[in-house]
């Protein structure tokens, strides 16, 4: 997991005066499962593409295992495709489909019957081989061409967008089969998605991307729990985005209220974002009626204290069944807030909410205006 | 209730059918197979044993395949041009190319023979350099030339069709797995553009076998092809039963070429649906 595999330098690409990668920097671990991902328009296919050859990038350099592969053509490159649609060859059966690549390279036919055998197996697909891909489902279609794709022994699978085509159920599917593959396998994947749920899922390392440009790169873990910003924080989840202002050191101030945090280093009174996830919001159900200052009332806000010295008031406007929980908006301090609790709280429930200091995800204010027009727009 | 609408629909088809085409067929065979005194026989067919016939029949063979391969060459890599262009320029160009066909064929060919011609445009333009007069016109090759003309624009659509309709991500899949050029084109896409080439072929074969009107114009009355052989037994011999003998060997070559073609033929359009 250690070796730079492939590195990208300084990679620029415009379309018809339109930029679409600028001073793209990125290497790739052999074995690793890395993600690009993104809005449509964000520049992942395009990277994807000067990967496989298909793309020239105006400026940059493609680096494969210590060698500049910039301007080799794709049938010299050590990496294959899996394509979105599957581009599989319509006129040849499963057979002739996987051994393609092989008989270019003239191979043996024994060698070619024996991996074709192999790499049918590996995609569950035993059998298959004189069936003609028309007569295929859309999940068996990608199996063969992954299958295709796997027989030349790649050191590199980019894969664009591969399930996207696929339903729900068979999506989840494949996406355990992909790992499953690529851990016996031991290559590298390269994966292209909008989809961030199957970027947690699969990935070792993600790279998000938006307008061209590389906005976090991290384990899935780093992603979604330490977005680098607000287009990172939307885009992996639903989340809380909100002004606010870190009074000082494992102090933050949002809409009014102030709560201990963990972060430190971003100075004293300085306006900041703060991120907060539906699901780590604590709601705390007031008695009906319960005045401030009542028992009653008290009782709730103690419970609520333990948590963080710090909590809105509010109350629930909307409510979803979402299966595994139930999705609401609580309105407090003049903002509404989504949460996901396994408890319900029917509309109009009087709640105190809280949430535990590790969980407030502090961020920079973007900088200047363009950079959060840029984020706005892309929300 | 549904079914006797169809049916109704249907009627005035049914009706074209059989006046047009079911009963035309018919007279022919009938014509094919008797003399004018309506007895049975296969001297009209066995007309075709004549060296003159034979003759006209293996030149128009020979004359319209090579026609059907000059237009596939020059056709192919236009389509492809053409299709791998952006919308607005490719429109444009291809209805150039497609304009010509829109023209009466007999003017496209009167054309022809005036450049052709021993006193003709191209002869004029080598005499004032100084250089010998070509025999040209009245040549098998003056009317291969008209065909290639002629039908070039029938061999260029559907060509240009089935190219644009290439997914070409299996192009670039094709390259991906390690495919050069010339592999991905003859393994990939070729094969892939089939339907169009057998459509095209089909298209120019078959009026090519068995035009009159090019031969007429450009190889006038010392190459005969078998069209002008059977014009001539319906219009100047008058005889209506060995012109009905001739187009029936001619339907057959023709459906023995289009039977080989389907051979080739992956999908369900094109030649199927002549057949």
């Amino acid at each position: 997991m250690s070796n730079k595999l492939i590195d990208l330098q300084h990679i620029s690409k415009a379309f018809d005066g339109q930029l679409v990668l600028d001073d793209l920097n990125l290497y790739i671990r052999e074995n690793e499962f890395l993600t690009l991902l993104g809005p449509s328009g964000c520049g992942k296919t395009t990277t994807l593409r000067i990967l496989g050859g298909f793309e020239q990038p105006d400026k940059g350099k493609v680096i494969f295992d210590g060698k500049d592969i910039t301007d080799l053509a794709p049938n010299k490159r050590q990496l294959n495709t899996v394509f979105q649609k599957y581009a599989l060859f319509t006129h040849m059966n499963v057979a002739d489909n996987i051994a393609f690549g092989l008989r270019i390279r003239k191979k043996s036919e024994d060698y070619i019957r024996d991996k074709i055998k192999y790499a049918l197996k590996l995609v569950n697909l035993e059998g298959f081989e004189n069936r003609m891909p028309d007569s295929l489902s859309g999940g068996q279609q990608q199996r063969i061409a992954i299958a295709r794709a796997i027989v030349n022994e790649p050191k590199v699978l980019l894969l664009d967008e591969p399930l996207g085509a696929l339903d729900l159920k068979l999506r989840k599917d494949m996406q355990y089969e992909l790992i499953r593959l690529k851990n016996e396998l031991g290559i590298t994947f390269i994966y292209v998605t909008h989809d961030q749920e199957e970027a947690l899922t699969m990935s070792d390392t993600i790279v998000v991307m938006n307008q061209g440009y590389i906005q976090q790169i991290g384990t899935p873990e780093d992603i979604y729990n330490e977005p680098q910003n607000a287009f990172v924080a939307d885009f992996i989840g639903d989340s809380n985005i909100v002004g606010g202002t870190m009074v000082r050191d494992k102090l933050v101030e949002i809409l009014g209220v102030r709560f201990a945090c963990v972060d430190t280093g971003f100075g004293v009174n300085k306006p900041v974002d703060a991120v907060i996830r539906p699901e780590d919001l604590e709601l705390y159900a007031l008695p009906k009626g319960a005045e401030k200052g009542s028992p009653e009332y008290d009782k709730v806000s103690s419970k609520a204290y333990e948590l963080n010295p710090g909590y809105f008031e509010g109350v629930v406007t909307d409510l979803i069944f979402k299966g595994v929980h139930y999705e609401m908006d609580v309105e407090a301090n003049g903002y509404t807030w989504l949460v996901h609790s396994t408890k319900m709280f029917p509309v109009g429930t009087h709640v105190l909410m809280n949430l535990d200091p590790f969980n407030i995800q502090i961020m920079n204010k973007p900088e200047s205006e363009d950079e959060q027009a840029v984020t706005l727009n892309e929300m | 209730m549904k079914k006797k609408h169809n049916a109704l629909l249907s009627g005035p088809y049914l009706v074209w059918t059989a006046a047009f085409i079911v009963i035309p067929l018919i007279l022919i065979v009938y014509y094919g197979f008797t003399d004018e005194n309506h007895h049975l026989t296969l001297s009209n067919i066995a007309k075709i044993t004549d060296p003159v016939t034979l003759k006209a029949l293996f030149l128009s063979l020979l004359l319209s395949a090579m026609a059907t391969v000059i237009c596939l060459i020059l056709a192919y890599p236009l389509a492809m041009i053409l299709a791998r262009m952006k919308n607005g320029a490719s429109a444009i160009i291809t209805t150039v190319f497609i304009i010509p066909m829109w023209m009466n064929s007999l003017l496209r060919i009167f054309a022809w023979q005036t450049l052709l011609e021993r006193n003709g445009v191209i002869n004029q333009v080598l005499s004032f350099l100084h250089l010998p007069p070509q025999h040209l016109i009245n040549t098998p090759a003056a009317i291969a030339l008209g065909m290639i003309y002629d039908y070039l624009p029938f061999m260029l659509l559907p060509l240009y069709n089935a190219l644009t309709k290439l997914d070409w991500n299996v192009v670039n899949a094709a390259y991906d797995l390690g495919a050069n050029r010339r592999q991905t084109f003859f393994k990939v896409i070729i094969p892939l553009t089939m339907p169009g080439i057998v459509s095209g072929i089909t298209m120019v074969f078959v009026p090519a076998l068995t035009t009159f009107v090019i031969s007429d114009f450009l190889g006038g009355s010392k190459v005969l092809l078998i069209g002008n052989i059977i014009d001539q037994q319906f219009t100047q011999v008058g005889n209506w039963n060995a012109g009905s003998g001739l187009s029936l060997v001619l339907m057959i070559f023709i459906l023995i070429s289009m039977a080989v073609m389907q051979h080739y033929e992956s999908d369900d359009e094109g030649v199927s649906s002549i057949l």
